[in-house]
């Protein structure tokens, strides 16, 4: 199994973009070597902006580009590309719908030792409220590829969360359809539906499950909005019960997404598994999902008890 | 130039005049800082913007950007004046089905980026000025901004990159009217000195009064020689403008003229 750094594709996607078309245009705020911005900069310092610390600016600065035919990817850290512009992001890109691709690293709890300042939980809550904003959040580097690729084609605003920590690439993927999740392994008596780096702890949950006479589905996720509001009314109407996975508050997130259509379309009960409306804390990113029971084990464990209601 | 000079007073006097219809017809909105930014959107939409209700979607012409979205009584006069839409579009303004929104929309003809949480603006404008260093094009970019509006922090961050980035494309007017919501800015939150501030930022800096068309038009032609770095214009105005019981009266920020009001401003603005 390959591993590696989403961000590390990211910059050479936008390499790949940049070759192919020149209205493709990259800001930073600083970061552009910890986002891999810096791989573009170095090909193309003409398309390049590093706008300092000043975030506010780099998004605003994004619209006024992206109002005038460009296509613009704009990166930093999650948490400073989501609260702390939220009002550029609101009123002048989605306001607008405009091509600004906000790419952001180190999110979620993952970020590690740096602290809870920099652990962005409730980025996709914020972003997810705001009319126009298309979010995708990749499980692993080839998703993470193709999620910038699907960003760049498709009209509009969009935010892509990615992590800081390498991530093993998830074997048997489905092709990387937008709007579209899929099942990764199917299954009778629970679904465990994740997205980012809980997709492959929920393949990992799936066989420990297996090994105990239990057939769960795993369904990855992947765009969080607009969601594919068929494939999950479509596994509740399979599946009996639901745990969704999320590294993530579970306030605002993709379990929030999925319950919104499962209280209307079909009832089922669904259980969450992600960051109880707390801030994170520093360690390395393994000590981290274990302590917040973000894990293959966190998930069998959350599956067996409702099961056993 | 004499004549273009009283053509422009003509075209403030007619802004001046819709702004007043506009806002007492749909009974809110902000007539004082609509009529302070008057003479300057008169001078920039009827002599120095490159610009044609016709040729939209050319991406070769200026762009102006209304930082101060709440003064858009001024641009939306100015825009119907030069053929954006139709005059009748004004007596819909700020209602259900009417086109203009109460702070301007990308959707209104002739408006590239909504404007009206203050701030973003000189950002967006440095965007544009970027994107035409890029493709070598010589458009400039035009973006009208309150002094109360120099207390956000967005503004200084898009003034220190469009100096580092050298985007003499850029020109920044600021409407020195003195008064914000709360009272003068001087109260308020100091904003002076205004002109050691742009300079500090790297900006070249031009004063003038924002009610002279004469005055404007020199720093509009002045700003266009400059290289290298981008242009402030600090146009001293007086909130309410030309309607005697509206100059630099706190109350008419955000409150629409009565009809008696409107009325009195309307005589005043026919002599």
């Amino acid at each position: 199994m390959s591993k590696d750094y989403a961000r590390d594709v990211y910059g050479r996607t936008l390499i790949e973009l940049g070759k192919k078309d020149k209205r493709v245009v990259v800001l930073d705020a600083d970061l552009s070597g910890s986002t891999r911005t810096s791989l573009f900069a170095a090909e193309f310092p003409d398309r390049f902006f590093n706008l300092g610390i000043a975030e506010q600016n780099m998004i605003a600065t994004a619209a006024g580009l992206a109002a005038s035919s460009k296509i613009v990817f704009a990166s930093t850290f999650a948490m400073f590309a989501t609260a702390r512009v939220l009002d550029q992001i609101r009123n002048s890109v989605c306001y607008n719908n405009l091509n600004v691709k906000i790419v952001a690293t180190h999110a979620g709890i993952t970020v590690g030792e740096d602290g809870a300042s920099h652990q962005a939980l409730e980025d996709i809550a914020i972003l997810r409220a705001i009319p126009n904003m298309q979010i995708i959040v990749p499980s692993d580097s080839e998703e993470a590829k193709s999620a910038v690729i699907a960003a760049y084609e498709n009209d509009g605003p969009f935010y892509i969360r990615l992590g800081r920590a390498k991530v093993n690439t998830i074997e048997d993927k489905k092709d990387f359809i937008f709007k579209k999740g899929y099942a990764l392994k199917d299954g009778k008596d629970i679904a465990i539906v994740a997205c980012g780096v809980m997709v492959e702890q929920a393949l990992l949950a799936a066989d420990i499950l297996q090994s105990k006479g239990i057939s769960a589905a795993v369904i990855n996720i992947h765009t969080i909005k607009p969601i594919d509001k068929e494939l999950i009314v479509s596994i509740a109407g399979k599946c009996p019960k639901m745990v969704v996975c999320e590294e993530h508050q579970v306030m605002g997130g993709l379990y929030s997404s999925v319950c919104e259509i499962l209280a209307n379309e079909c009832p089922i009960f669904v259980e969450p598994l992600g960051i109880n409306d707390e801030f994170g804390r520093s360690g390395t990113p393994d000590s981290l999902l274990e302590f917040y029971g973000l894990t293959a084990d966190g998930i069998v464990n959350k599956c067996e008890k409702i099961l056993s209601k | 130039m004499d004549s273009k000079i009283d053509f422009i007073k003509e075209k403030s006097i007619q802004i001046r005049t819709l702004i007043i219809k506009m806002l007492a017809k749909c009974g809110s909105g902000h007539p004082g800082g609509s009529l302070s930014s008057a003479d300057i959107i008169a001078c920039l939409y009827f002599e120095v913007l490159n610009h044609s209700a016709k040729d939209q979607t050319n991406t070769d012409r200026d762009k102006f950007h209304l930082s101060k979205g709440h003064g858009c009584p001024a641009l939306y006069a100015a825009l119907s004046l030069c053929g954006y839409f139709k005059e009748e579009e004004l007596w819909k303004l700020r209602t259900i089905n009417g086109l203009l929104q109460g702070h301007p929309t990308s959707r209104i003809p002739g408006i590239n980026v909504s404007s009206g949480s203050l701030g973003h603006g000189l950002s967006i404008a440095l965007g544009m000025a970027l994107s035409g260093k890029i493709d070598k094009k010589d458009y400039r970019v035009y973006c009208l901004m309150g002094d109360g509006e120099m207390q956000e922090g967005n503004i200084w961050e898009a003034a220190m990159a469009a100096a580092h980035y050298h985007t003499d494309n850029l020109c920044g007017i600021v409407d020195c009217n003195g008064l914000q919501i709360d009272g003068k800015t001087d109260e308020v939150m100091r904003v002076e000195p205004l002109a050691d501030k742009w300079l500090a930022f790297g900006w070249h800096v031009i004063k003038c009064d924002g009610h002279s068309v004469a005055e404007l038009l020199d720093a509009f032609s002045s700003a266009r020689n400059i290289k290298d770095k981008p242009v402030v214009i600090l146009a001293r105005t007086v909130k309410g403008k030309g309607v005697s019981f509206m100059e630099g009266v706190l109350k008419y920020h955000g409150v629409a003229p009565t009809p008696e009001e409107e009325a009195t401003a309307l005589k005043e603005l026919e002599k």
